[in-house]
């Protein structure tokens, strides 16, 4: 599996820079209030479309998610969901499902 | 820095967020590991990155085929958030540069909880440092289990990845203006990864945004 140190890097040194901007520049610069909520947003839209291509594989798997969904509509605390999820999933593997 | 104005009740919810994403950051470690990285990998993202949503979306893609340059794109969209963030926090980091890595969602949060300066500045610094410590710690450990245990789809590990991320948008859905988005994306996602490679339907994701409903 290949994941280049320089893609590491750029990925940290862009983060660093969204990091920085506010401390260097707050005095000139205000982030319009509707950027600031579209980025927000945006961050919510790339973590669902994640949870969603990453979920489906065999039956197991999208069992498990499924189960988190639920808890965490519920408000299950976060550890009670992440441990859910795998004890799901690990558990329909054991009996055979793929 | 002297952390006088920390109450015992913040004390308890930064004890209790640096759990959770110890719990996050040793799944990471052990995805990471088990999906065929070099236990250096998770380490060294989790130090210089530090950005829980965008190491697990740029391992993620990469895992599934999708190429280096979609992972570094969506981590990098994801982390523009923390821009307006930086500027929320900026008084409390100045002076102290390296404070700068220390801004996530978690701790931007903690900070903005303080009622007066001094008490962002505590809450924002502790809550940076512990955190800071108990996700490279975590994710270390989680490297060094996943190397050992191998079979990890066997532990269902492979259904964390989306759980813990599910677990962190599920609450900011009750509200109608990021739901329908979000949901719009995950449909425009979905329908693309039947044909397009993987990497590209997430960031394709984005379009849901079209379907952002207009402020009343």
């Amino acid at each position: 599996m290949d994941m280049p140190i320089v893609a590491i890097v750029v990925l940290a040194a862009g983060t660093l820079a969204f990091r920085l901007a506010g401390p260097l520049f707050r005095d000139r610069v205000r982030i319009p209030p509707r950027l600031e909520d579209l980025l927000s947003v945006a961050a919510l839209v790339l973590l669902f479309a994640l949870v969603v291509t990453s979920s489906f594989a065999g039956w197991a798997r999208p069992a498990g998610v499924l189960v988190a969904g639920v808890l965490a509509i519920r408000k299950a605390p976060f550890p009670v969901i992440v441990i859910a999820a795998a004890a799901t999933t690990a558990v329909l593997r054991l009996i055979g499902v793929p | 820095m002297a952390m006088r104005s920390i109450s015992r009740t913040a004390l308890r919810d930064i004890a209790l967020v640096c759990t959770a994403d110890a719990i996050v950051g040793a799944s990471f470690g052990a995805i990471a590991v088990s999906g065929g990285f070099e236990p250096w990998v998770p380490v060294v993202m989790s130090l210089i990155v530090f950005a829980g949503g965008a190491q697990f979306a740029a391992l993620g893609i990469v895992l599934g085929g999708g190429g280096v340059v979609a992972a570094v794109a969506t981590g990098l969209v994801l982390n523009a958030r923390l821009l307006p963030f930086s500027f929320a926090v900026a008084d409390v980091v100045r002076g102290r540069w390296y404070g700068a890595q220390l801004i996530t969602d978690e701790t931007v949060a903690f900070a903005l909880k303080g009622r007066d300066a001094r008490e962002r500045h505590d809450y924002f610094w502790v809550s940076g440092l512990t955190l800071f410590a108990a996700w490279n710690v975590s994710v270390v450990v989680g490297a060094l289990a996943g190397a050992v245990v191998g079979d990890t789809d066997a532990l269902g590990l492979d259904a964390m990845f989306p759980a813990v991320l599910l677990a962190l948008i599920v609450p900011a859905l009750a509200e109608r203006r990021v739901r329908v988005p979000v949901l719009a994306g995950g449909v425009v996602a979905l329908a693309a990864s039947a044909v397009l490679p993987a990497g590209v339907p997430v960031l394709l994701s984005l379009l849901g945004l079209l379907a952002r409903p207009k402020e009343a």
